[in-house]
């Protein structure tokens, strides 16, 4: 039971093409068919030459996120029965693109790595596993849903103009570790996130929360950090060597 | 335009548990190591494990690894060597120890240990009831587990090659000298020398249609080594597991049921109650699978649908939302099914292959029954085959299995690296990789990888699921072979260097088929029901004829079998009942 789904997929082959063009494609779809399912359509039976990533096809493994009707998203979770057609597909906004729905993610995995995304557990590790209440868990907890999709960055306001910032992601990130009672260098982290891009280049928008597949309350989770520099006064210091 | 040459100390092929766990023990030995990954490394499969890994830890009641070893023994239908089993077993708390320090965000007892929850075959005492083994960080426990080891080799400064897809093994005489790989980024070609080489590219779930596994589990390392000439191991046993989303077939985890969820019929029973009277919902996942299988043929699926229910309306709303989110989530995105009030629909989806690489304790791979080593090759994770699981893995195992012999792997390649000089590797290496991506461009015959890909899916899901007959299996491997011709005819249309993934696809297939013919073959000369391979018509396990690894080899354009030990140390084979 399939029906046709107009879809429009912006294409771009940086062999071929000057700028971006949208092509549209006759998509057959059924009830439980996501976006993804449609991009797989036109490459397996319409134009072999697509070029998307995708692996999991169930939103963990944040490969695919794109912009679809102008809201960026994981393709894997979006159901086609859920959107107006035509379903308009492009690559994610504020990274260059590649070819077609690929963009170039270094500088997003770049900012990542700035603010030293990984457990410092300093010297003293105990023979059996840190004790950590469910309550000093759940400080942290949020933060390590995050599957380094990209969205939030694409979706944010600030990095979209232009403006210097690290972007949603990255604080998320150092959040999640500043907030773990296992981890001894949380220091260092707020002081990366001081810099001028860092989590106070943030302006609210929201956008980032709006459209998390992860359900991170990335936005609140960014104010925190602002908290904490405030409180501890990095922002004014002039350690901003992020 | 030459091939571009790197040489590292070490060269460990696809970044998922297995992988990672390695090169980050290659990083603290102080051996300079690159993982090769088609995809991003947090993208791997391992991020798709949801309910945990099991560690006699006794956090939250008695527990013992021989206890651990003992289920999993009888879970793989005494097939796993057991030698490996206590190895896995007793060095599962410490490799959970190692993980927690790292950062897994573990879920916690009141008192701040490490959380506990029962699954599926995995009992105090010998099989007495079920035991809270299953460490786990709510439902996404391998996407914690895959996160935190990247994290830690990022800081480790383990270098990465991303987007790269490895297309040959290179050997210097008979030990392993490197591989060859296409970057998806520019279509250039790399040869990777190397003193020590690892496979670690997880399984080939795709081979089936309905499964839980990835679009990239191709299978790429198995297919690299049985085009190598290297034999793969108890191929036949794959696993279905019992709740799959239905119709796409999205893993629901074993912790649903862990956390009390119960299986039920069109009349809404509890079915489980006759297959497995004492662990009901919490049997190996042969077991639930089959017994899935008799009430949709019996008719009492839900409706008489193919399907039945997966109920936790009964669980506490807060278990559904803390300690198994995801699945909650997924029923809710993807069927529109909310969990709190409707049972989610469920069907046995390919899950995981028991076979593959054979290999020692330390991940050497081995070349035949006598256990011969191919020096400077490893093997670990999915990809290869301990062999821990047998017939049958117990859930929560398998990130077990890749991170214990993962890390154990890192250390022996670091020792090898160490004790070996550098490897010649032929100035022509390239030729073969360059040779078959000019065909799958060039090839006239206009025959479509997709077309061949549904087919190969549809003949595996019909002839070598969880039941099978020597009729089936023998339909289709006939059909198995046809494809492999009509592979031949395959041509990519894109003739773009970048981000050619039609390339890559058509490369995968050819990796997927190859696996589908040696599973097909392999479930049809088994005569026996053993584990996860349930014949119709052999429905008996024959420990006289069977009770033996097989092992299989690409020679000549076809498949030759041969039979090999399994190390018996503790437990003898007994009947099998739950």
């Amino acid at each position: 039971m399939t029906e046709a789904v107009e879809f429009k997929v912006v294409r771009f082959d940086p062999a071929a093409d000057a700028e971006p063009r949208e092509v549209s494609y006759e998509v057959r779809a059924g009830e439980r068919d996501r976006v993804l399912d449609g991009l797989n359509y036109v490459k397996w039976h319409l134009d072999g030459t697509l070029a998307y990533r995708r692996s999991c096809a169930h939103g963990v493994c944040g490969s695919d996120a794109v912009v679809i009707n102008g809201t960026v998203g994981l393709a894997c979770k979006k159901l086609i029965c859920d959107l107006e057609a035509p379903i308009v597909v492009g690559a994610l906004a504020t990274f260059a693109v590649i070819k077609d729905l690929v963009v170039d993610l270094e500088p997003f995995f770049a900012a990542v790595r700035r603010v030293r995304p990984w457990l410092e557990a300093g010297e003293a590790i105990p023979e059996r596993e840190f004790l950590q209440p469910p309550a000093e868990l759940e400080a942290f907890m949020d933060g390590t849903k995050c599957i380094l999709c990209a969205s939030c960055v694409a979706a944010c306001p600030v990095v979209r103009r232009g403006t210097p910032y690290i972007g949603p992601a990255a604080v998320v990130q150092g959040h999640r570790f500043i907030n773990d009672s296992r981890d001894v260098d949380g220091e260092t982290r707020l002081r990366l996130l001081a810099a001028p891009d860092g989590a106070n280049a943030c302006e609210n928008f929201f956008e980032c929360t709006r459209v998390c597949p992860r359900g991170i309350l990335v936005t609140k989770r960014i104010n925190e950090i602002k908290s904490m520099l405030a409180a501890g006064g990095y922002v004014k210091g002039d350690d901003a060597d992020g | 335009m030459a091939p571009k040459e790197l040489e590292h100390d070490a060269v460990i092929v696809g970044a998922g548990g297995a992988g990672l766990f390695a090169a980050l023990e290659l990083g603290r030995a102080g051996v300079k190591a690159a993982v090769i990954s088609k995809l991003y490394p947090v993208r791997s499969h391992t991020g798709a494990a949801q309910g945990g890994i099991c560690a006699a830890l006794g956090n939250r009641e008695p527990d013992e690894p021989l206890w651990h070893m003992f289920d999993t023994v009888k879970g793989s239908d005494y097939l796993a060597d057991q030698d490996a089993v206590k190895i896995m077993c007793d060095e599962a708390p410490g490799v959970v120890f190692d993980l927690e320090h790292m950062g897994v965000p573990f879920n916690r007892t009141d008192d701040g240990k490490i959380d506990q929850r029962p699954f599926g075959g995995h009992t105090r005492n010998f099989g007495e009831a079920p035991v809270r083994r299953a460490c786990y960080a709510a439902d996404r426990t391998g996407a914690m587990i895959l996160h935190t080891l990247y994290q830690q080799c990022l800081r480790a400064g383990i270098e990465f090659y991303d987007e790269v897809f490895v297309t040959d093994l290179l050997f210097d005489g008979e030990r392993a000298a490197g591989v060859v790989a296409f970057n998806q980024r520019g279509g250039d070609l790399h040869v990777f020398r190397a003193k020590a080489v690892a496979l670690a590219t997880g399984g080939w779930g795709r081979v089936f249609r309905v499964t839980s596994n990835a679009h990239a589990s191709t299978g790429d390392g198995a297919a690299l080594a049985l085009r190598a000439g290297l034999p793969l191991q108890d191929m036949e046993f794959y696993q279905f597991h019992p709740t799959g989303l239905l119709g796409l077939g999205i893993l629901v985890s074993e912790a649903a049921r862990g956390e009390g969820g119960i299986l039920r019929n069109d009349g809404g029973e509890r079915f489980m109650e006759k297959y497995a009277p004492r662990l009901l919902d919490l049997a190996p996942r042969d077991m639930v699978s089959r017994a899935v299988y008799q009430e949709i043929k019996a008719g009492r699926g839900l409706g008489g649908a193919d399907y039945v229910g997966l109920d936790l309306t009964h669980l506490d709303a807060e278990v559904l939302d803390e300690k198994i989110p995801e699945i909650t989530d997924f029923a809710r995105v993807y069927l529109g099914v909310e969990p709190k009030e409707e049972m989610i629909p469920v069907a046995p989806t390919a899950h995981y292959a028991m076979g593959g690489v054979p290999t020692t304790v330390t991940g050497e791979v081995t070349l035949d029954e006598g256990g011969t080593v191919a020096p400077g090759l490893y093997a670990a994770g999915e990809v290869a085959c301990v062999s821990v699981h047998g017939a049958n893995r117990l859930g929560t195992n398998s990130l077990l299995d890749i991170l214990v012999f993962g890390r154990r792997t890192g250390r022996a390649m670091a020792a090898f690296a160490r004790e070996n000089g550098r490897p010649e590797i032929a100035p022509e290496a390239a030729e073969a990789t360059r040779e078959a991506i000019g065909r799958l461009r060039r090839q006239g015959g206009g025959e479509s990888a997709a077309a061949v890909r549904d087919e190969m899916q549809a003949a595996m899901d019909e002839g070598v699921s969880v039941f099978r007959t020597a009729e089936s299996t023998a339909r289709a491997a006939t059909k198995v072979e046809e494809l492999l011709a009509r592979y031949e005819q395959v041509r990519v249309s894109d003739g773009s260097g970048t981000f050619n993934t039609e390339l890559t696809e058509a490369l995968e297939l050819g990796n997927l088929l190859a696996l589908a013919r040696v599973t097909g073959e392999a479930a049809a000369r088994r005569t026996e029901s053993r584990g996860a391979h349930s014949r119709e018509d052999y429905p008996e396990r024959d420990d006289d004829r069977w009770f033996n690894h097989s092992l299989c080899y690409y020679k000549e354009g076809g498949l030759e079998f041969k039979s090999k030990p399994v190390t018996v140390t503790r437990f003898e084979p007994k009947p099998r009942t739950y």
